[in-house]
């Protein structure tokens, strides 16, 4: 047992010896990975503690499942849940149907050059920080200034709209952003993998009468369909993350929204800097890592069924 | 992409169909920018009246001298940002580089072993809480110019996406022959493979000075000190300033004369915009084309 021991270390041992360069190039990345990814891990178990400060996280006393029975107690719990999947759901349906549509069109069009600069401008707002769309939003959305209630909605004879405070538009509106930041992005995807199609299917086709429609009916969406099953997997794993900055800055944190913006991420923030409650803020975290390490681990499952190729691991 | 000749086109009416729609697509991603610019360059108090408008209403750059003579913390703000991005996007290639190499080595016994150990850390996520108070409390980053750009330097994607370049574009025989010739694994990697790869280090660079140059995620939770608010930090804080800035200045004017009357709030925050997303709106088209380049070699095989 013992020298079994011994040979395996002495042989990772040699193997340091032998490779040292490789090992020292590989040190700064799993420092850094220790640092951020690994040490929060252990953090983890503040979810079942009543952390005092004054007594450190490992020496504050165990509480159980308490911190969770607080937070599905409230109101909280279920919205913030129903929120980040349905919007997240939203967002993979939609989103991926945008890119699909854009990216079968722009490859059709005949005129490339305008096919290619409706390209660019469409990934524009790609490279723009929540921040500033926020800025943008508020121009058009400001109560007493913005450019809906002072230009758009008058001369549709509508009266002006405080969308700041008014819950209902604001599940399109989120959408919207969401679509119209990400889709020129997302359709790159699928434009690269529409061009790796073979010529030869459309020319057999064209051999056989299909018309153009036909074409992309029966060649196009199926060979783009095993990218389309991949992309929405991967959208699915992530399901319990939400895009922090669309639902934090884009309604500027304006309370009277929070029944349809606040999603899991938003809430852990406020809850944790807002109101300083770090064991519920800690059992929501935790509620989420959990639920999305089961959906990459169920979705990767599923990719690798449907094609070993495009599994992550 | 190939020409389409050989193949049936579609009509006509569908190429103009089509226009139409994407004219329409692109109207709504390009008018939100030019609607911050024109507003940016309108009177305020002509704005205070008759509301944002879609081109500049009395044309004025009183905004843009508002905001550059609140002066220094804007200037600082670039400033760090700049530096930030620079320092970090540095960081970044060299990190996330070296470990793709090690991973792309087929003959390093560990290579996975490392493999796993990064990509654990992509299926399994410690949540905002714990990583708050590694950073705060183990790490001691709060209000440090290390807390810009620490978080940001290993990213196990880049990681991916870079050991998928290298295996695409370099010949495992060119390792062996820099080995006979008796190189260091460091001349190896710096002198022979680094030169050969430089399109996927570039889009690799690209990604991270996006990542930033637009970050205002890291000073939202771990900086208080205004010295460290970079340029997307400091453009919400004053969003929120000059909102109640302005609420404040509309209730003392109406008692007296006050120097908050002159504010002009409205333009100003919109130049504020203008100002923080200047850079990269202009940097945008080549940075680009190196994004679909890298988009596309990801897609082709992820």
């Amino acid at each position: 047992m013992a020298n079994g021991q011994r040979t395996y270390r002495s042989g990772f041992l040699r193997e340091l010896n032998k490779n040292f360069p490789l090992f020292l190039m590989a040190l700064p990345g799993v420092v850094l990975l220790i640092a951020f990814s690994y040490l929060p891990l252990f953090g983890l178990i503040i979810a079942f503690k009543d952390v005092h400060y004054d007594l450190g996280i490992l020496k504050s006393p165990w509480v159980g499942f308490k911190n969770f029975e607080f937070l599905f107690k409230t109101p909280d719990a279920f919205i913030i849940t129903r929120n980040t999947l349905l919007y997240n759901f939203a967002f993979i349906v939609f989103g991926n149907l945008a890119a699909i549509a854009t990216a079968i069109a722009l490859s059709e069009m005949r005129a490339r050059f305008m096919a290619k600069f409706y390209q660019s401008v469409m990934f524009l707002p790609y490279f723009l920080s929540w921040v500033v769309v926020a800025y943008m939003a508020f121009a058009f959305l400001s109560i007493d200034l913005g450019i809906l209630n002072t230009m758009i909605l008058p001369k549709l004879g509508l009266q002006p709209i405080a969308w700041y405070f008014e819950t209902k538009p604001w599940p399109v509106i989120l959408i919207l952003a969401n679509l119209w930041k990400y889709t020129g992005y997302n359709a790159v995807i699928y434009l690269a993998a529409i061009t790796g199609i073979d010529p030869e299917y459309y020319e057999a086709a064209l051999i056989d009468g299909a018309s153009k429609w036909q074409q992309i009916r029966h060649i196009t969406i199926p060979l783009l369909s095993p990218l389309v099953v991949v992309l929405v997997l991967l959208g699915i794993g992530r399901i319990f993350y939400a895009d922090f900055g669309l639902f934090y800055q884009l309604p500027m944190n304006s309370g009277a929204l929070f029944d349809v913006t606040n999603v899991i991420d938003t809430y852990v923030y406020r809850t944790l800097m807002g109101m300083n409650d770090i064991g519920m803020a800690s059992a929501a975290s935790f509620y989420q890592s959990i639920m999305g390490f089961i959906l990459v681990l169920t979705s990767n499952l599923i990719v690798r069924r449907l094609d070993p190729e495009k599994a992550l691991f | 992409m190939q020409s389409k000749s050989r193949f049936l086109q579609i009509s006509t009416a569908s190429e103009i169909i089509l226009h139409i729609i994407f004219g329409i697509v692109a109207l709504a991603c390009l008018v939100p920018l030019w609607a911050v610019i024109s507003i940016s360059l309108s009177d305020d108090n002509k704005i205070r009246q008759i509301g944002y408008r879609l081109w500049p209403v009395k044309l004025s750059l009183k905004s843009y001298e508002f905001v550059l003579a609140q002066g220094a913390a804007i200037v600082h703000a670039y400033g760090l940002t700049i530096f930030v991005t620079i320092v970090g996007t540095i960081l970044s290639v060299l990190v996330v580089s070296m470990y793709a190499y090690i991973l792309f080595r087929k003959d390093f016994k560990y290579r996975k072993f490392f493999t796993f150990f990064g990509f654990f850390t992509m299926l399994i996520n410690a949540g905002l809480v714990p990583w708050y108070i590694v950073c705060v409390n183990v790490l001691r980053l709060k209000d440090t110019i290390y807390a810009l750009i620490l978080p940001y330097v290993m990213n196990m994607w880049y990681v991916l996406i870079f050991r998928t370049y290298l295996s695409m574009s370099l010949p495992d025989s060119i390792i062996e022959s820099a080995k006979i010739d008796g190189a260091g694994e460091f001349t190896t990697f710096f002198r022979i493979v680094v030169p050969l790869v430089k399109p996927g280090l570039a889009t690799i660079a690209l990604f991270a000075a996006i990542t930033y140059w637009n970050d205002w995620w890291l000073p939202f939770m771990l900086v208080e000190s205004e010295k460290l608010y970079n340029l997307q930090y400091l453009m919400y804080r004053v969003q929120q300033k000059i909102q109640y800035l302005a609420e404040i200045a509309s209730k003392i004017s109406l008692v007296s004369e006050s120097p908050l009357k002159d504010l002009p709030a409205e333009s100003a925050r919109m130049a504020m915009a203008v100002l923080g997303m200047g850079p990269i709106v202009l940097a945008y088209p080549f940075f680009q084309r190196y994004f679909v380049k890298g988009l596309t070699i990801g897609a082709i095989k992820g």
